[in-house]
């Protein structure tokens, strides 16, 4: 019966997206003579808080300076500890830096994690890496803390406030979503130009899954714990901090990997407002095309990744060492940075990684591009013509023949279906809302392209996910793997890729699955890996099948991380539209970029504001899919993961 | 080593009688934007270089081309050595608006714009470089691809770039498509790709640049442009229509802080005065992009040999 009414509404849609036309054209094209001036009034808005908005004694513009002076003071100080010096002391060298990592990794995760730490910031010295990747890692080791701190404390008053995360959520959207070109020139102009800014623009796009995470995290901790809780007499802030915190760990850690993934992924966005460091390495050596030396900048970058993720991830899960040892390991590093420092009077190659050491692909990697132009360009291109012609063009043609007014009503039907009024009203207000400002068919590009990338995303991720969620070995390998893809700039593959497809929407679709995949993989596994032990074993008892344990148990418990992982792969396929801007689609993407060269801040972030539209209708309508999902099968508890 | 020690006491002497001069002047480095292309890396350098002969503290901050100008309205950068005609115009032009940002006169280098193809190409349309001969449906057919033809393919530049290229393309009744590449490395890659396989292709190269030195090409000759042709449609050969001639040449012009003059005069005198031309730089891109030498080394070895004349720019 229900299928029957969805049936005649789709009919109904169809018919009126394919004969309407002539008679409403109002309904397909939004009339121009009513497009909202959105870009002219933010931009009066914007011109006004950083040049007037003031709150008595100071101006808003002098907040936000002084902020970053605050931040400037730690920066500083990490900037001039690893690469800069000062006039007297130079900065550490090398050999320390990398035996101090090392010593923090035997320190924290015995000999496997130090010798995989020293080994990554070897890597970083030997392939010529070593200045730009200082420089970029004290940026990281000022925005990760802020961002780790700051997610959790958001995250933390959602769960503690519901009105709290009910505001919370939109502007977490908005964060992650609005791409970082369209509020460059105001953080510009707000936080001044240079490393601090850098610094900032980064923890806006970094913080907003540590924030999710947590509130997940924490509705996910077992009801009787809190009661156990509650029992001996922990006070509220007990309860959160020796209860709650503890053992939502698990979750918290993801969060704490996603912020360095995602800050380390804003190295080259910040490398252009005066960060510096690998970034821009990364930039210059592909305006030459030299694909060997973007790549090994990028695998530097790939490297402190690593470095920093393991590291922290052992820092949670605490050896238990004695007091001794502790002031032992404190000792060495001291005795470390003196015998370096001294060393490297007597010898400069111990100071400064010296080049007749170094190593490099050179023109290795170009040679190997080319290889595969000269060899099997025509394969590539068969296969590319042929995806294009039956499935993307089509498909893009499709949505963007499709009538605004139509599609306001059916996304709204299907949210009051889902939900109820609430959510109905929501998604037509940010479907006209996108039409108001004239942009229809860039929007209609953008849904294309991200969704064709999520849907081919979901479909590689979740399989991988699940093969790699029981095997050990064989998760530490796809951990590896999609840590790698989450921070090696797109760029360093995009090059390549353009030469080989050449500029347009396919490149760009290519970019877009190969960064939001890896969501995808990992919340699948996380969610896997937690089911209760318990319950597979007493599926096991009533004499389950692999196969049955997979889809009716784990499946099942583990879809509220599933869903999360979906959420964030559409999150990451829209964060992605920057880049794929750049090689010469026509969406979203590009109209913030034009913004950007117009330095017409109101256009990029009306841009922008349609972005992240678009995101939110498709997190609530998946949101309350995946609610009823659940409601069907009585899975009430175990928290909203959206 | 040595050559570089007597350098060194040669920096120290001019910097000491210099200084002596600007004792009043402010002694906080003046801020220079770097960018991601080599020739505005050597241009900045080479003034960067000059600016600490004449005593001043210089500071290298590494900025987005467009997005530097929200640096340069407030005073934390102070000066951007490349601002080129052709694409930074408008933003240029946003900036010095407000009163904050002053044009501090031409570099010298002209930015050249226009179509382009590798030699290999003459074979196929032997009318090249004449624009006429891309009118003949075989020429056309020569640059297509599955998706354009039987039009051929112009790969155009990022659409920020502007350029006019499908006004142009209506107004000679050319039978192509604009394709729009999304970055200048993306442009620079399809190039790179398609003269490994002396494949077909027309594209937007613009110099100074390595491209027109590492590959054998030309620039297509279409009518030479004037302002009248772009803002007259009576002009030229299509009477109804403007854009019926190539692109025009620009200048590459300096751009700073208006705050400039005041805490560093003499600085700001420096780099008006600064000029260098297309051959120079074009000699030293090449040095640097094909040749492998650093900016550094370029950089120096200019300076060597120049002595005489960036001298007269300080005093």
């Amino acid at each position: 019966m229900r299928a029957a009414v969805w049936a005649a509404v789709l009919g109904g849609f169809w018919a009126f997206a394919a004969l309407a036309q002539p008679y409403m054209p109002w309904a397909f094209d939004w009339p121009k003579a009513l497009v909202m001036p959105a870009a002219k009034w933010i931009s009066a808005f914007t011109k006004w808080l950083l040049n007037d908005a003031s709150f008595g004694l100071f101006t808003f513009q002098e907040l936000t300076r002084w902020i970053s002076a605050v931040v400037d003071v730690p920066y500083r100080f990490a900037m001039n500890l690893l690469s800069a010096g000062t006039a007297e002391v130079p900065p550490l060298s090398w050999l320390a830096v990398v035996i101090l990592v090392a010593l923090i990794g035997h320190r924290f995760g015995g000999m496997r994690l130090a010798l995989l730490a020293g080994a990554c910031f070897l890597f970083v010295a030997v392939f010529g890496q070593w200045t730009s990747a200082m420089i970029t890692l004290a940026s990281i080791l000022i925005a990760v803390p802020i961002g780790v701190v700051g997610g959790v404390a958001l995250g933390l008053a959602a769960y503690r406030w519901p009105w709290f995360a009910r505001t919370i959520t939109p502007v977490l959207d908005l964060m992650q979503t609005i791409p970082v070109f369209a509020y460059l020139v105001p953080i510009l102009i707000l936080f001044g130009f240079g490393p601090v800014a850098a610094v900032i623009a980064t923890v806006i796009y970094a913080m907003p899954p540590m924030t999710r995470i947590t509130q997940l995290s924490l509705q996910r901790v077992p009801q009787d714990l809190r009661d156990l809780g509650q029992m001996v007499g922990c006070s509220r802030r007990q309860l959160t901090w020796r209860v709650m915190m503890p053992s939502a760990k698990a979750g918290l850690m993801v969060g704490v990997n996603q912020v360095i993934m995602l800050s380390l992924n804003m190295v080259i966005i910040a490398s252009m407002i005066g960060a510096g460091g690998l970034g821009f390495d990364v930039l210059a050596a592909l305006r030459r095309l030299d694909f060997g030396a973007g790549l090994e900048a990028g695998f530097a970058i790939v490297a402190l990744a690593i470095a920093l993720d393991r590291i922290s991830q052992a820092m949670a899960q605490e050896r238990p060492v004695s007091i001794v040892a502790r002031n032992a390991y404190v000792l060495a590093a001291f005795v470390t940075i003196g015998l370096a420092g001294l060393s490297a009077a007597i010898m400069p190659q111990l100071q400064t990684y010296p080049e007749a050491w170094q190593l490099s692909t050179g023109a290795f990697w170009s040679r190997v591009v080319e290889w595969i132009n000269v060899n099997y360009f025509d394969t590539l291109e068969a296969v590319k013509n042929a995806l294009l012609l039956n499935v993307l063009i089509p498909f893009k043609r499709f949505l963007i023949g499709l009538p605004w007014a139509g599609v306001a009503a059916l996304l709204g039907l299907l949210g009051w279906r889902l939900q109820g009024m609430r959510l109905a009203m929501l998604v037509m207000v940010l479907v006209v809302l996108i039409a108001s400002t004239g942009l229809w068919d860039k929007a209609m590009t953008t849904v294309y392209l991200c969704g064709l990338s999520v849907a081919v995303a979901m479909l590689i991720g979740l399989p991988i996910g699940v093969l790699a969620a029981e095997r050990d070995s064989l998760w530490r390998w796809v951990r590896l793997a999609i840590d790698t893809l989450q921070t090696l700039p797109s760029f360093v593959y995009l090059m390549p890729a353009v030469m080989l497809f050449r500029v347009g929407d396919f490149t760009a679709m290519l970019a877009v699955v190969a960064y939001a995949i890896a969501p995808a993989i990992r919340y699948t596994a996380l969610g896997l890996q937690g089911v209760d032990p318990r319950l597979i074993e007493a599926g096991r008892a009533m004499g389950c099948t692999n196969l049955q344990i997979l889809t009716r148990i784990k499946l099942r418990l583990a879809l509220p991380e599933i869903m999360l992982g979906l959420n964030q792969t559409i999150m990451f396929a829209l964060s992605m539209l920057v880049i794929t801007a750049l090689v010469g689609t026509r969406d979203l993407g590009q109209e913030v970029y034009i913004a950007l060269t117009k330095a017409d801040s109101g256009r990029g972030l009306v841009a922008g504001l349609a972005v992240a539209f678009i995101a939110i209708i498709a997190d609530r309508l998946i949101g309350a899919a995946a609610a009823r999902a659940r409601a069907g099968l009585g899975l009430g508890g175990g928290g909203d993961g959206t | 080593m040595k050559i570089n020690h007597m350098m060194r006491l040669g920096v120290s002497v001019i910097a000491l009688t210099a200084g002596a001069a600007l004792a009043q002047e402010s002694t906080d480095p003046i801020k220079l934007t770097l960018h991601d292309w080599t020739g505005q890396l050597i241009t900045t350098e080479l003034m960067g270089s000059i600016l600490q002969k004449a005593g001043y503290n210089v500071e290298y901050v590494q900025a987005d081309y467009l997005a530097q100008f929200a640096g340069l309205e407030t005073g934390d950068l102070h000066v951007a050595m490349e601002m080129w005609e052709t694409t930074g115009r408008e933003a240029m032009d946003a900036a010095t608006a407000t009163g904050k940002v002053v044009n501090l006169g031409p570099t010298g280098m002209k930015a050249k714009e226009e179509w382009w193809y590798p030699s290999y190409m003459v074979e196929k349309c032997p009318g090249l470089p004449n624009w006429e001969a891309l009118k003949e449906p075989a020429c056309a057919e020569a640059f297509a691809t599955a998706e354009t033809a039987p039009k051929g393919r112009y790969l155009g530049g990022p659409v920020t770039w502007g350029g006019f290229d499908e006004e142009r393309i209506e107004a000679l009744d050319l039978p192509f498509e604009v394709i729009h590449a999304g970055t200048d490395a993306a442009l620079f890659a399809e190039l790179e790709s398609a003269v490994q396989r002396k494949a077909p292709i027309m594209l937007w190269i613009y110099a100074p640049h390595w491209a027109p030195a590492k590959f054998e090409g030309d620039w297509v000759a279409f009518p030479e442009y004037t302002p009248e042709c772009y803002s007259d449609p009576a002009w030229g050969i299509n009477p109804d229509m403007a854009y019926d001639c190539g692109k025009p040449f620009g200048e590459i012009w300096k751009v700073g802080w208006a705050g400039l003059a005041d805490k560093w005069p003499g600085a700001e005198k420096a780099i008006k005065a600064f000029t260098i031309d297309n051959a120079e730089m074009g000699a030293m891109i090449t040095e640097v992009d094909l040749n492998g030498k650093t900016v550094e080394a370029v950089v120096a070895d200019w300076m060597e040999k120049n002595e005489a004349r960036w001298s007269g720019w300080i005093n």
